[in-house]
Protein backbone atom coordinates (compact mmCIF):
# COMPACT_ATOMS: atom_id res chain seq x y z
CA UNK A 1 0.00 0.00 0.00
CA UNK A 2 1.41 3.80 -0.79
CA UNK A 3 1.85 5.51 1.95
CA UNK A 4 -0.12 8.48 0.16
CA UNK A 5 -3.12 6.05 0.07
CA UNK A 6 -2.39 5.60 3.74
CA UNK A 7 -2.62 9.51 4.39
CA UNK A 8 -5.47 9.76 2.03
CA UNK A 9 -7.42 6.85 3.76
CA UNK A 10 -6.44 8.47 7.65
CA UNK A 11 -6.67 11.93 6.42
CA UNK A 12 -3.14 12.42 8.04
CA UNK A 13 -1.02 15.58 8.25
CA UNK A 14 2.80 14.38 6.48
CA UNK A 15 5.24 15.66 9.08
CA UNK A 16 8.37 14.76 7.22
CA UNK A 17 9.33 12.83 3.96
CA UNK A 18 6.51 14.71 1.56
CA UNK A 19 8.80 13.46 -1.07
CA UNK A 20 8.86 10.04 -0.29
CA UNK A 21 5.25 9.39 -0.02
CA UNK A 22 5.39 7.27 -3.35
CA UNK A 23 6.93 4.39 -1.36
CA UNK A 24 5.03 1.19 -0.27
CA UNK A 25 4.73 -0.73 2.29
CA UNK A 26 3.21 -4.40 2.63
CA UNK A 27 3.95 -4.88 6.69
CA UNK A 28 2.87 -2.92 9.61
CA UNK A 29 3.92 -3.08 13.52
CA UNK A 30 1.61 -1.15 16.30
CA UNK A 31 3.12 -0.44 19.58
CA UNK A 32 3.60 2.13 21.93
CA UNK A 33 6.19 0.29 23.53
CA UNK A 34 9.52 0.64 21.34
CA UNK A 35 11.21 -2.44 22.49
CA UNK A 36 8.53 -4.29 21.48
CA UNK A 37 9.38 -3.08 18.47
CA UNK A 38 13.28 -3.64 18.11
CA UNK A 39 12.64 -7.43 19.56
CA UNK A 40 11.49 -8.42 15.68
CA UNK A 41 12.38 -5.56 13.52
CA UNK A 42 10.77 -5.92 10.10
CA UNK A 43 12.76 -3.88 7.93
CA UNK A 44 10.42 -1.82 5.43
CA UNK A 45 7.38 -2.17 7.68
CA UNK A 46 5.00 0.73 8.82
CA UNK A 47 5.30 1.46 12.57
CA UNK A 48 2.01 2.89 14.42
CA UNK A 49 2.19 4.43 17.40
CA UNK A 50 1.32 7.13 19.62
CA UNK A 51 4.92 7.72 21.49
CA UNK A 52 5.66 10.86 20.16
CA UNK A 53 9.32 11.33 21.52
CA UNK A 54 12.66 11.23 19.87
CA UNK A 55 13.30 7.58 20.56
CA UNK A 56 10.10 6.85 18.51
CA UNK A 57 12.43 7.86 15.55
CA UNK A 58 15.48 6.26 16.63
CA UNK A 59 13.66 3.20 16.77
CA UNK A 60 13.00 3.31 12.87
CA UNK A 61 16.49 4.17 12.12
CA UNK A 62 17.85 1.24 14.23
CA UNK A 63 15.14 -0.77 12.78
CA UNK A 64 14.92 -0.11 9.16
CA UNK A 65 12.12 0.95 9.35
CA UNK A 66 11.08 3.73 6.82
CA UNK A 67 7.94 5.35 8.01
CA UNK A 68 6.04 5.88 11.26
CA UNK A 69 1.79 6.82 11.60
CA UNK A 70 1.51 8.41 14.91
CA UNK A 71 -2.27 7.92 16.40
CA UNK A 72 -4.99 9.64 18.79
CA UNK A 73 -3.79 13.21 17.07
CA UNK A 74 -0.91 13.18 19.14
CA UNK A 75 2.28 15.14 17.27
CA UNK A 76 5.97 14.79 17.79
CA UNK A 77 7.67 18.11 18.85
CA UNK A 78 10.19 19.82 16.16
CA UNK A 79 13.38 18.02 17.19
CA UNK A 80 12.24 14.53 16.69
CA UNK A 81 11.16 15.76 13.07
CA UNK A 82 13.74 17.46 12.80
CA UNK A 83 15.85 14.24 13.25
CA UNK A 84 12.88 12.52 11.32
CA UNK A 85 13.67 14.53 8.01
CA UNK A 86 17.48 14.46 8.59
CA UNK A 87 17.48 10.69 8.90
CA UNK A 88 14.41 10.21 5.88
CA UNK A 89 11.89 8.28 8.29
CA UNK A 90 8.44 9.72 6.83
CA UNK A 91 6.06 10.85 9.68
CA UNK A 92 2.16 11.02 9.32
CA UNK A 93 -0.07 12.03 11.97
CA UNK A 94 -3.85 10.70 12.17
CA UNK A 95 -6.29 11.80 14.81
CA UNK A 96 -7.71 8.05 14.76
CA UNK A 97 -6.76 5.65 17.90
CA UNK A 98 -4.73 2.96 17.12
CA UNK A 99 -7.38 0.31 17.17
CA UNK A 100 -8.93 2.18 14.13
CA UNK A 101 -5.72 3.13 12.09
CA UNK A 102 -4.93 -0.62 12.18
CA UNK A 103 -8.00 -2.00 11.41
CA UNK A 104 -8.67 0.53 7.85
CA UNK A 105 -5.54 -0.52 7.23
CA UNK A 106 -6.08 -3.85 7.96
CA UNK A 107 -8.89 -3.72 5.45
CA UNK A 108 -6.73 -2.43 2.86
CA UNK A 109 -4.50 -5.11 2.75
CA UNK A 110 -1.74 -4.54 4.82
CA UNK A 111 -0.34 -7.61 6.81
CA UNK A 112 0.86 -7.69 10.55
CA UNK A 113 4.64 -7.60 10.98
CA UNK A 114 4.60 -8.70 14.53
CA UNK B 1 38.28 -0.26 13.86
CA UNK B 2 37.61 0.78 18.05
CA UNK B 3 35.42 3.95 18.60
CA UNK B 4 34.60 4.90 21.82
CA UNK B 5 31.24 6.81 22.91
CA UNK B 6 30.15 8.33 26.85
CA UNK B 7 26.96 7.99 27.44
CA UNK B 8 25.13 10.36 30.08
CA UNK B 9 22.56 8.89 32.36
CA UNK B 10 19.36 10.83 32.44
CA UNK B 11 19.54 12.49 28.96
CA UNK B 12 16.50 11.30 27.11
CA UNK B 13 16.91 13.67 24.54
CA UNK B 14 20.08 11.97 23.81
CA UNK B 15 19.60 8.32 24.15
CA UNK B 16 19.84 6.78 20.91
CA UNK B 17 22.29 8.92 19.47
CA UNK B 18 25.35 6.48 19.89
CA UNK B 19 23.44 4.02 18.32
CA UNK B 20 22.35 5.88 15.58
CA UNK B 21 25.99 7.16 14.69
CA UNK B 22 27.13 3.37 15.28
CA UNK B 23 24.67 2.75 12.89
CA UNK B 24 25.35 5.31 10.23
CA UNK B 25 28.87 4.12 10.44
CA UNK B 26 28.53 0.23 10.17
CA UNK B 27 26.34 0.71 7.26
CA UNK B 28 28.76 3.37 5.42
CA UNK B 29 31.24 0.10 5.68
CA UNK B 30 29.01 -1.70 3.91
CA UNK B 31 27.99 -4.84 6.23
CA UNK B 32 25.19 -6.73 5.90
CA UNK B 33 22.09 -5.03 6.59
CA UNK B 34 20.55 -7.31 8.87
CA UNK B 35 24.01 -7.59 10.76
CA UNK B 36 24.19 -3.59 10.97
CA UNK B 37 20.50 -4.02 12.73
CA UNK B 38 21.49 -6.68 14.79
CA UNK B 39 24.52 -4.06 16.49
CA UNK B 40 22.19 -1.20 15.97
CA UNK B 41 19.19 -2.73 18.63
CA UNK B 42 22.13 -4.15 21.17
CA UNK B 43 23.20 -0.72 21.62
CA UNK B 44 19.77 1.13 21.47
CA UNK B 45 18.85 -1.11 24.21
CA UNK B 46 22.60 -0.82 25.86
CA UNK B 47 21.84 3.11 25.91
CA UNK B 48 18.65 3.38 26.97
CA UNK B 49 19.74 1.11 29.92
CA UNK B 50 22.49 3.57 30.22
CA UNK B 51 20.17 6.55 30.30
CA UNK B 52 17.17 5.09 32.63
CA UNK B 53 19.26 3.32 35.24
CA UNK B 54 22.82 4.61 35.25
CA UNK B 55 24.51 7.78 35.81
CA UNK B 56 27.30 7.74 33.18
CA UNK B 57 28.85 4.83 30.41
CA UNK B 58 31.76 3.88 28.21
CA UNK B 59 30.44 2.35 25.46
CA UNK B 60 33.38 0.63 23.52
CA UNK B 61 33.13 -0.78 19.31
CA UNK B 62 35.30 -3.06 18.09
CA UNK B 63 35.40 -3.89 14.77
CA UNK B 64 37.67 -6.49 13.37
CA UNK B 65 36.96 -8.45 10.01
CA UNK B 66 35.54 -11.22 11.78
CA UNK B 67 32.55 -9.51 14.64
CA UNK B 68 31.60 -6.34 16.41
CA UNK B 69 32.48 -6.38 19.48
CA UNK B 70 30.31 -4.04 21.95
CA UNK B 71 31.13 -3.16 25.09
CA UNK B 72 28.85 -1.58 27.70
CA UNK B 73 30.71 -0.43 30.76
CA UNK B 74 28.62 1.79 33.33
CA UNK B 75 28.73 3.62 36.83
CA UNK B 76 25.37 2.99 38.25
CA UNK B 77 23.55 1.16 41.22
CA UNK B 78 24.41 -2.91 39.88
CA UNK B 79 22.05 -5.40 38.94
CA UNK B 80 21.48 -7.00 42.26
CA UNK B 81 19.74 -10.45 40.33
CA UNK B 82 20.79 -10.97 36.79
CA UNK B 83 18.79 -14.07 36.05
CA UNK B 84 15.62 -12.26 37.13
CA UNK B 85 16.62 -9.30 35.16
CA UNK B 86 17.49 -11.66 32.18
CA UNK B 87 13.72 -12.45 32.27
CA UNK B 88 11.63 -11.31 29.38
CA UNK B 89 8.95 -8.79 31.33
CA UNK B 90 10.60 -8.20 34.32
CA UNK B 91 11.31 -4.82 34.50
CA UNK B 92 11.94 -2.17 37.58
CA UNK B 93 11.17 0.84 35.49
CA UNK B 94 9.17 3.62 36.35
CA UNK B 95 6.13 4.83 34.79
CA UNK B 96 8.12 7.62 33.56
CA UNK B 97 10.75 5.47 31.50
CA UNK B 98 7.99 3.71 30.69
CA UNK B 99 6.01 6.76 28.66
CA UNK B 100 9.55 7.14 26.96
CA UNK B 101 8.89 3.62 25.41
CA UNK B 102 11.09 1.65 27.16
CA UNK B 103 11.03 -0.26 30.36
CA UNK B 104 9.20 -3.32 30.04
CA UNK B 105 11.55 -6.00 30.76
CA UNK B 106 12.66 -6.35 26.72
CA UNK B 107 16.17 -4.76 26.77
CA UNK B 108 18.46 -7.39 28.35
CA UNK B 109 17.09 -10.22 26.41
CA UNK B 110 16.37 -8.40 22.62
CA UNK B 111 20.52 -7.79 23.34
CA UNK B 112 20.70 -11.28 23.84
CA UNK B 113 18.79 -12.43 21.29
CA UNK B 114 20.74 -10.28 18.92
CA UNK B 115 24.30 -11.21 19.90
CA UNK B 116 26.22 -14.31 19.06
CA UNK B 117 28.46 -13.86 22.45
CA UNK B 118 26.63 -12.14 25.16
CA UNK B 119 28.18 -11.26 29.42
CA UNK B 120 26.49 -8.78 31.33
CA UNK B 121 28.43 -8.78 35.04
CA UNK B 122 27.46 -6.37 37.70
CA UNK B 123 28.40 -4.74 41.46
CA UNK B 124 25.78 -3.11 43.30
CA UNK B 125 26.63 -0.09 44.10
CA UNK B 126 29.45 0.46 41.55
CA UNK B 127 28.38 -0.40 38.35
CA UNK B 128 27.71 -3.04 35.13
CA UNK B 129 29.79 -4.35 32.22
CA UNK B 130 27.65 -5.58 29.34
CA UNK B 131 29.52 -7.49 26.59
CA UNK B 132 28.35 -8.19 22.93
CA UNK B 133 29.80 -9.52 20.84
CA UNK B 134 28.24 -10.30 17.30
CA UNK B 135 29.82 -12.40 14.13
CA UNK B 136 30.19 -11.07 10.64
CA UNK B 137 29.28 -14.48 9.19
CA UNK B 138 26.18 -15.36 11.61
CA UNK B 139 22.58 -15.19 10.73
CA UNK B 140 21.91 -11.87 9.89
CA UNK B 141 18.12 -11.58 11.09
CA UNK B 142 17.66 -15.10 13.47
CA UNK B 143 14.46 -13.42 15.38
CA UNK B 144 12.45 -11.60 11.95
CA UNK B 145 9.32 -13.42 11.29
CA UNK B 146 6.55 -12.14 9.29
Amino acid sequence: MKLSDIRDLLHCATLSGEELLNLEVETAVASDGMSEVLARPHPGALMITGLTNVQSVRTAVVADIPAILYVRGKRPNDKTIELARDKKIILLATKEGMFDACGLLRDRGLKGGM
Amino acid sequence: MKKIFEVKGGDFDKAGETSTEVKTLLKDLGLDSGIVRRAGVVTFEAEMNVVMYADRAQVTFILTDKDIAIEVRDQGPGIPDIEMAMQEGFSTATDEMREMGFGFGMGLPNIKKNSDHFTLESEVGKGTRLYSVIRLDSDAAPDTRV
